[in-house]
């Protein structure tokens, strides 16, 4: 049988257009299927820039413009198996399901992992009812990709500005943009306080970059695609890709089986723009439709490893917000601008803390500096009446709301997982994708202790009062609220486990799967843990390091 | 004319909508046209295309072509989607692979009917307290209400930016953006 293509792509994100970027520069010819729509690239020769992204809350908050929309594709959730086949039916932590996938809707903050975050297990221990693991490479393994990485995207930051970074072969390819008016106050507040704040590493253009123009500030950047490709988003990758005559790239083209036979991939079968199914042969199948579409298809498709699915991680986020005294302007600027690493490692202080808790270390993740940026989610909040006046002028929730988000480390367990709901379908008939997740108290531990460290800073920066929340909520179950269990991080990674061992793993340190090798994922699910930093640089670099090795074969 | 209102269910939409964002020293939902807003979403598919999604990347209030008021062509399956939640399943085999859904439209009909046909002319307390009598209702039409006072006026709402201006809040501003020291400073 001959294959129509070298390889096939899954996913159109971040990790899927890395890899149509490395094969086809390699000489492969590829075809990306994408089941969002395209609004991110001009097909069309020349493949000029050009997109329908723009400044519209209703359109990308409210309107499920970059998908997946809740009804053609609801997603069911449940905290554990004993709540029965699901609690939620519909919006389940919609990473956007569009050409450029995650990489389109996120603010870019794009930090390489520290070497610790490789090797946790080793360096701090088990914890009970956790399955923390090591990486089977190191950070030492993957530097060079993450220079290559930083440099395809377009990252900017400063070199040296958080004593908690990894070391780096080289500067970053732009410098920081501005620091946003209310990042400039907690900033100054954590340095009295003896923490390290720096300008967080951006993929926004602070400088013309690759053909792309300079970030110009607009504000609507978290959760919106960037109306002038300012932003880090797959744009660049893609469009070289495309550019080589080597790459097809099919939108709104579901694929729900990848087919194969005796250990080795043919194949996939997919649902086209018209509805119809159809197959498409390939010598290698690329899987980078994130860690959740990618074991749902791996399950889809008859795959029977047991830990298919399981050990997905969030971020469990402490959101630390304030009412300042001063209007500080959230909508101006990229969204998060100023970062810290304090609170990523145990220092005596919080062991103690965890030792008195049972726990044998805890760690929390990066902690954001940010605020509120869009009218329509304000307004929700108050109640009507001329009550709702007083507060929009006010706008404690908004223009003089300011804190923090801690992305706190979420550790793997694999109880916590993707499968197949049992009832519940998509549009097209195929089942839908099932969430099983409770948090560790690892993550609810280090929430409690940081959340006052953080709101300390807050009143020292000028706040005139502070509070926590965090997401998943430990107590509620108001599905679409603050009090919502369902984890509202999009960092969404760990469910097609990595290692060296096949009985502990379902993909080998290359990505590919230990059941089917001619099937690499290149997305975040092989990572074995999540740190606290958001996952996309290092799924680049990890598809980098990978899709290479699998080109030179 | 309407796109889906009746004149009454018009006019008991607007008299809500003023109790939910009055009008004061500043304009409200009235002035905003934030009827007009809801109307052209229950509405949406009897324009072509569909008022869902306004197009981009600008508005040209800030430089660029006015793209918004050029709205996108749904997909087969995007208009399978916002029928199905605007109109409801309707009993059509096609909108209920998981089931019925009752639509926008059908809540809409009978939250007004259930606020009276006689809303729009009793006095204030009077539609206060019936808009408190049925509060699943009222949040769904404050949801509403809060995308028409405080969204991009090419869906119908926010007439003539008084929702934003009231805010000091510039709304899009592409692809003008902000300065550097805009962000930066006070």
């Amino acid at each position: 049988m001959t294959s129509d293509f070298d390889a096939i792509v899954i996913g159109s994100g971040p990790g899927g257009s890395t890899a149509a970027d490395i094969l086809t520069d390699a000489g492969w010819s590829v075809v990306v299927f994408e089941k969002g729509r395209n609004h991110l690239i001009n097909l069309s020769e020349p493949r000029e820039l050009g997109t329908d992204f723009s400044n519209d809350e209703i359109k990308f908050v409210q309107r499920w413009f970059l998908g997946p929309d809740p009804l053609l594709e609801p997603r069911t959730f449940r905290r554990h198996e004993a709540e029965g086949d699901h609690l939620h039916v519909g919006e389940v932590n919609s990473i956007p399901t569009t050409v450029g996938g995650g990489g389109v809707h996120a603010d870019g903050k794009v930090p390489r992992f520290r070497a610790e975050d490789f090797h946790v297990l080793s360096q701090w221990g088990p914890v009970e009812g956790a399955d923390v693991a090591d990486w089977p490479l190191s950070y030492d393994d993957l530097e060079a990709a993450y220079t290559e990485a930083e440099n395809l995207v377009g990252v900017a930051g400063e070199a040296g500005s958080s004593p908690f970074a990894a070391w780096r072969s080289g500067p970053y390819p732009m410098a920081p943009g501005p620091i946003m008016y209310g990042a400039s106050l907690t900033s100054k507040a954590a340095e009295d306080l003896g923490l390290h704040p720096y300008p967080g590493p951006t993929a926004a253009n602070s400088v013309p970059y690759d053909g792309r123009p300079a970030c110009n500030n607009c504000g609507f950047c978290a959760y919106f695609g960037c109306p002038i490709h300012a932003k880090g988003d797959p744009v660049a990758s893609l469009r070289r890709a495309l550019l080589t005559g080597r790459c097809e790239l099919r939108p709104e083209t579901f694929v729900s089986r990848i087919r194969y036979a005796n250990g080795h991939a043919t194949g996939v079968d997919y649902v086209g723009p018209d509805g119809v199914t159809r197959t498409e042969d390939a010598k290698y199948v690329i899987c980078a439709a994130g860690a959740f579409e990618t074991p749902r298809l791996l399950l889809l498709s008859g795959m029977q490893h047991p830990l298919i699915g399981r050990h997905l991680m969030f971020h469990f986020q402490t959101f630390t917000m304030g009412e300042m005294t001063v209007r500080v302007h959230g909508h101006k600027g990229r969204a998060v601008t100023t970062m810290h690493d304090d609170h990523m490692e145990p220092d005596e202080a919080s062991l103690a803390a965890a030792r008195a808790a049972g726990l044998p270390w805890f760690k929390g993740g990066m902690v954001e500096h940010c605020g509120p940026a869009h009218p329509i989610l304000e307004a929700r909040l108050y109640p009507w009446g001329q009550a709702h006046k007083d507060a929009m002028r006010s706008s404690a929730m908004r223009d003089r709301m300011w804190g923090f988000t801690m992305q706190g480390e979420d550790l793997p367990q694999a109880t916590n997982r993707i499968d197949l709901d049992p009832t519940v379908r998509d549009v097209r008939g195929f089942p839908a994708l099932r969430v099983t997740y409770t948090p560790h108290r690892h993550e609810i531990v280090a929430s409690e202790y940081y959340a006052p460290i953080l709101e300390n800073v807050l009143m020292k920066a000028g706040a005139t009062w502070a509070f926590s929340a965090t997401s998943p909520s430990t107590t509620g179950t108001q599905f679409g609220t603050i009090d919502s269990p369902i984890a509202t991080s999009r960092h969404v990674v760990g469910t097609v486990r990595m290692g060296t061992d096949p009985r502990s793993s379902v993909c080998d340190s290359w990505g590919r799967l230990h059941d089917v090798p001619n099937v690499l994922v290149a997305d975040s699910s092989p990572f074995p843990t999540g740190s606290g930093y958001g996952p996309t640089l290092t799924l680049i670099a990890l598809a980098i390091r990978n899709v290479r090795a699998l080109a030179r074969t | 004319m309407p796109a889906f209102f009746s004149d009454n269910q018009y006019r008991i939409v607007e008299a809500a909508c003023a109790r939910l964002i009055p009008t004061d020293d500043d304009p409200g939902a009235t002035e905003a046209g934030v009827v007009d807003y809801i109307d052209g979403f229950l509405g949406a598919f009897t324009f072509d295309p569909p008022r869902i999604w306004a197009g981009g990347p600008f508005s040209g209030r800030h430089g660029g072509a006015a793209g918004f008021a050029k709205f996108h062509r749904l997909n087969r399956l995007d208009e399978l989607a916002w029928r199905t939640r605007i109109e409801g399943s309707l009993g059509r085999p096609e909108r209920e692979w998981n089931g019925p859904v009752v639509g926008l439209q059908e809540r809409y009909r009978d939250g007004l009917a259930a606020l009276g046909e006689d809303f729009a002319d009793v006095g204030a307390d009077e539609q206060d307290g019936r808009l408190q009598a049925h509060p699943r209702f009222t949040a769904l039409i404050y949801e509403h209400a809060c995308e028409g006072m405080y969204g991009a006026p090419e869906y119908g709402g926010n007439r003539d930016l008084v929702g934003w201006r009231y805010i000091n809040f510039e709304g899009d501003v592409q692809p003008r953006g902000y300065t550097d020291e805009e962000v930066s400073q006070p």
